[in-house]
């Protein structure tokens, strides 16, 4: 069999110069999104609130100021295909090689504390990233990265339902999720939901929702129509722009589904703020 | 839960007030909940850890080198401030997560906070009882909001990095009134 080879060199350039453009630049499906819901709003306080963030949106990459002062937990969720060899490091020491040149190229804020608990002691340059490789078939690199806030991340909820549950209640879970994040996930969201799996596998699910194409369905009408259905629920909210009210609470519902145990029912919810700042890397 | 921002919800209105700190007491008598203020002078920023430090050094009687009764808290880290330039990416952290010192803050002498998001109960009622103010700022509009800065410069512990307390001399800095 035939391998190919990539540079943990090449790898990391690209993933320093990704950095960069996801700091000052949300998903290019952000703003015009952002810009129909302003159309769509008529009371003054949450359209005022809609033109601040659309005018960040233009100003951060023209003053070079990150989009949001959280430049938040750096993820990377990695396909590595099982006919590719990466030389030189292993992807993690790669990845977080990227990461500390970026912090400092770049000003990002350190936002990650070494010991979670007693000591919270700032590692100073935003390592280590949270890096989740998968093996795929072929020979090619694919990485999805994000930078996270931590507003929208701690407002995320998991459950493990019972078989019994219906829709409903996994609708009513993401309105009641919502809710309770209030202003503090910073809405608009975009909603990443896990349906089975296991307990951890649900959580990653969710995650991997969130890199769905903002206005991709799921590929099954039953799931698309459900991720339908929950976006409405969560307009109805009225918690609105950044809690101020008004009609515009979630831009986009994605689902990730997997097989799980005939005892089982889990549910995920991770939340993403409106800086949604991600992208993809293919080799 | 959503005391403040409900209230903001259903009382929506536009009113933009200038607004000098420290705040004048006419210019507070004028504020309702859902207005728009323009904020210019001095912001102290305080995150979770520089909270703890300074209930502690409050505690202690000990010097913070600033008056809490003529200064906004804001519930920031900032990001690093790239060379040449005055300041990296300033915005609002979520307030709730401060509600366990705010009582204290207040029976100090602090009266107005600048943040994200709800309060808790007794932190509404806290606010109520000191005649004191809730600022909210929006999350993810830091370019924004970095505009409206003046200076930016190391105040207190800067071992503590990003949650160190920054002052921030700002000018007609946006923020909306949630709870007066």
């Amino acid at each position: 069999m035939a391998y190919r080879y990539l540079s943990a060199e090449e790898i990391e350039t690209r993933l320093i110069e990704a950095i960069g453009e996801i700091t000052y630049r949300p998903d290019p499906a952000i703003k015009p999104a952002l810009l129909k819901a302003y159309d769509h709003e008529t009371e003054e306080l949450p359209r005022d609130v809609l033109a601040s963030i659309i005018a960040n949106i233009e100003m951060a990459p023209e003053d070079k100021t990150p989009l949001c002062q959280d430049t938040g937990t750096f993820i990377v969720l990695a396909y590595v295909g099982n006919e590719l060899i990466i030389t030189g490091q292993p992807l993690q020491e790669i990845v977080n090689n990227a990461l500390i040149k970026a912090s400092a190229k770049f000003y990002l804020r350190s936002s990650i504390l070494s010991d979670p608990l007693y000591q919270r002691i700032n590692t100073g340059n935003n390592a280590p990233a949270i890096l989740h490789i998968r093996i795929v078939k072929g020979d090619s690199l694919v990485l999805h990265i994000a930078q996270k806030g931590g507003g929208a991340e701690n407002k995320s909820r998991l459950k493990m339902f019972n078989p019994s549950a219906t829709d409903e209640d996994i609708i009513q879970f993401a309105v009641d999720t919502v809710i309770l994040a209030g202003a503090q996930a910073c809405p608009p969201l975009i909603l990443g939901i896990g349906i089975g799996g296991n307990f951890e596998t649900c959580a990653l699910l969710a995650k991997q929702a969130l890199f769905v194409p903002l206005n991709q369905a799921h590929a099954n009408p039953l799931y698309a129509e459900l991720e339908e259905k929950i976006l409405n629920a969560i307009n109805k909210t009225r918690i609105g722009t950044q809690g101020m009210g008004g009609n515009c609470t979630s831009l986009a519902v994605h689902i990730a589904i997997a097989p799980c145990h005939i005892a089982s029912l889990p549910v995920a919810i991770n939340l993403q703020c409106h800086a949604h700042r991600h992208c993809e890397i293919v080799f | 839960m959503l005391i403040g921002i409900v209230k903001l919800c259903f009382e929506p209105s536009m009113n933009t007030h200038g607004l000098t700190i420290p705040l004048s007491s006419s210019a507070f008598a004028k504020l309702s909940v859902g207005d728009k203020v323009l904020l210019s002078g001095s912001l102290f920023t305080a995150r979770d850890e520089a909270h703890k430090k300074l209930v502690q050094y409050l505690k202690e009687g000990r010097d913070i080198g600033f008056s809490l009764n003529d200064s906004v808290l804001f519930y920031c880290g900032p990001s690093p401030i790239p060379a040449g330039k005055i300041c990296g990416a300033v915005g609002p952290t979520t307030s709730a997560r401060m509600d366990k010192w705010t009582p204290i803050l207040l029976d100090h002498g602090l009266r107005v906070m600048l943040g994200k998001g709800e309060r808790s109960t007794e932190v509404v009622t806290a606010i109520h009882e000191h005649k004191a103010l809730y600022l909210t700022s929006i999350g993810g509009i830091s370019a924004l909001l970095s505009r409206c800065i003046v200076s930016c410069e190391t105040f207190l512990w800067p071992e503590l990095g990003p949650e160190a307390i920054f002052k921030l001399t700002v000018k007609d800095f946006p923020a909306y009134v949630a709870i007066v």
